[in-house]
């Protein structure tokens, strides 16, 4: 089982409107999907008979300003522990219509990795047992890693960003 | 005055008993933490009590939330590797090595043979350090504590490892973009030699102590148990899985830094309780032993790190007297060195998971976005699970035996 196998059949499954943007990242198939295809294609994963990815290493959120139409993205590591192979499942949604879909229907680990994502982005997760604040104070406002808001005092002179290479 | 203050604070969970209306008049609410000397960190766990038993538990995590993920975005590439050595703080160099395979990947260095020898040697010791805290520490929490302050002088000598190979001793900051800073001197490859040599008896030392000891198997057998169905479903890795059965092992089942070259066994438990977890753990250190005696009698010759002058320091001689090497020394140093654009994904087998780095580079100086797969963070979701209906001694048991460091948890 190679990946351009996973690729295709994934195609024929859910049609190219529905799964698309696939490469290959240092051996990991990258696919991107829709939020209205993120959840059966979760299941038809889990459940396929020789695929069989059953298990979700990791989920995490990702910002891109500069295309408003796809600002924030959820990014999904599925790993198939029977055959030893990895994929990476991408999601875009706009600053609009930032709902995501919960994978906490499938997965139990996807609870906190998705309280993360919102935490830290604002993508909420409809569906979600506890949409709360994991990591920083419930009181807090604003969501820390989106790109808006800069890690270090703009106010300050003395840290050129162009002095340190960045 | 201090009462008040009390029942105003957000954090004290009495929603639940409250909602539960059947139980209200007989369940208590009890907060385990967040600064707790039985919990080894900072976690806060509200847990509903029926007398003696666990009904419920919400655990609280961000205590010691550094948001590492987001200073990553502003630091060149050699600078996160000290975020790392923050994480799991009991087996600092696996983190070093596994952030330094990453960006290796990405950068595409081959490392030497000799440098990834060396660095499985350092990665074995690190989760020899790990394990014997672990459980150690999870035989203090069953009351023996001869046997912790026995093996602890251990963690001291495999520390004095660390500070032959790099000057540190806690939070490492081991090996460069490319290999090691410095290759093993004759004195680190003694004390690697001593603790091969006399380790092992102190470890059976210590298991003869604990293992088949009534009052420690009473404590740990059948609690906390998971079934492996549901340890996948949860995201489990490491030590935690294998003791429910499941033997995944990323060192086997993708194998990095030449573990392909090394005969070792994969441990697992059956039943996934407190006892298979300190089993699998024990049995651990023996195969990393075993490990780092293969990789230190097979060591290859050559250079301990690879030809990669945009990434790895160059010798401080050179620096004062070669042009080229002070051009470089300066632009590592000023982080004025691009990454190529990219995505990777690379994981290592950490001292209590799966630990993975997820890097996205859009060409510039620091990554555009790093995401940790911390293996802590993931499992700890099974607490709950694991210790409801059994009582407040067992969860402690449990939490011990599950490994979670707070700096791993909370980044």
């Amino acid at each position: 089982m190679t990946n351009e196998q996973i690729a295709q059949d994934l195609v024929a499954q859910f049609g190219e409107e529905r799964i698309f943007g696939i490469t290959e990242n240092y051996g990991i198939l990258n696919v991107t999907t829709t939020t209205e295809t993120i959840i059966p294609l979760m299941h038809y994963l889990y459940q396929h008979p020789t695929f069989k990815f059953q298990f979700l290493t990791d989920l995490g959120g990702i910002q891109f300003p500069d295309v408003p139409s796809h600002e924030f993205g959820v990014i999904y590591h599925l790993h198939s522990l029977e055959n030893n192979i990895r994929l990476i499942i991408k999601l875009y949604v706009s600053r609009e219509n930032i709902a995501v879909p919960t994978l906490t229907g499938l997965y139990a680990c996807a609870n906190w990795m998705e309280r993360e994502a919102f935490d830290f982005y604002g993508i909420t997760f409809t569906g979600h047992p506890k949409m709360e604040r994991i990591l920083n104070v419930e009181d807090m406002d604003y969501h820390p890693m989106r790109k808006e808001y800069p890690l270090e005092d703009a106010t300050r002179e003395d840290k050129i960003d162009a002095l340190f290479g960045r | 005055m201090a009462e008040i203050a009390l029942v105003s604070n957000p954090n004290v969970g009495l929603t639940k008993a409250q909602e539960n209306k059947k139980y209200v008049n007989d369940l208590s609410t009890l907060n385990l933490g967040p600064t707790h000397p039985a919990t080894h960190g900072i976690f806060q766990n509200i847990l509903t009590m029926d007398g003696e038993t666990i009904v419920d538990a919400e655990q609280t995590v961000g205590y010691i939330h550094r948001a590492f993920e987001k200073i990553a975005e502003r630091r060149p590439l050699y600078q996160i590797t000290t975020l790392t050595d923050r994480m799991n703080y009991c087996s600092s160099p696996i983190n070093n090595m596994g952030w330094h395979m990453t960006v290796e990947k990405l950068l595409g260095i081959e490392v030497p043979k000799r440098a990834q020898y060396i660095r499985v040697i350092m990665m074995e010791l690190a989760r020899i350090a790990d394990h014997i805290i672990c459980n150690s520490i999870l035989a203090v929490d069953t009351g023996a504590l001869t046997g912790f302050l026995y093996v602890m002088q251990w963690r001291e000598h495999i520390y004095e490892i660390y500070e032959e190979m790099c000057g540190a001793r806690l939070t490492t900051n081991m090996g460069r973009f490319g290999g090691m800073e410095r290759d093993l001197s004759k004195e680190a490859i003694r004390k690697i030699n001593v603790l091969l040599d006399d380790f092992p008896k102190v470890l059976l030392e210590f298991e003869g102590l604990v293992k088949r000891n009534r009052i420690f198997m009473d404590r740990t057998k059948d609690v906390g148990m998971i079934s492996a169905e549901r340890a996948l479903n949860y995201g489990f890795t490491g030590p935690n899985l294998r003791a429910t059965g499941v033997d995944y092992d990323v060192r086997a089942m993708n194998p990095y830094s030449s573990y392909e070259d090394f005969e070792f066994e994969v441990p697992v438990g059956t039943k996934g309780d407190t006892y298979d977890r300190f089993l699998v753990r024990g049995e651990e250190m023996w195969q990393s032993l075993n490990i780092i005696k293969q990789a230190l009698q097979n060591l290859p010759e050559g250079p301990y790190h690879a030809d990669a002058p945009h990434y790895y320091l160059p010798e401080k001689q050179q620096v004062y007297s070669n042009m080229e090497a002070l051009i470089y020394h300066f632009k590592i140093v000023m982080g004025e060195i691009d990454a190529p654009v990219g995505e990777v994904y690379h994981s290592v087998e950490g001292g209590n998971g799966e630990l993975g780095f997820y890097l996205v580079s859009d060409g510039g100086r620091a990554p555009y976005r790093l995401k940790f797969r911390r293996p802590c963070f993931i499992y700890y979701q099974a607490f709950p699970e694991m210790i409801v209906g059994t009582t407040l001694s067992d969860a402690i048991v449990t939490m011990s035996s599950m490994n979670v460091i707070a700096g791993e948890l909370d980044v």
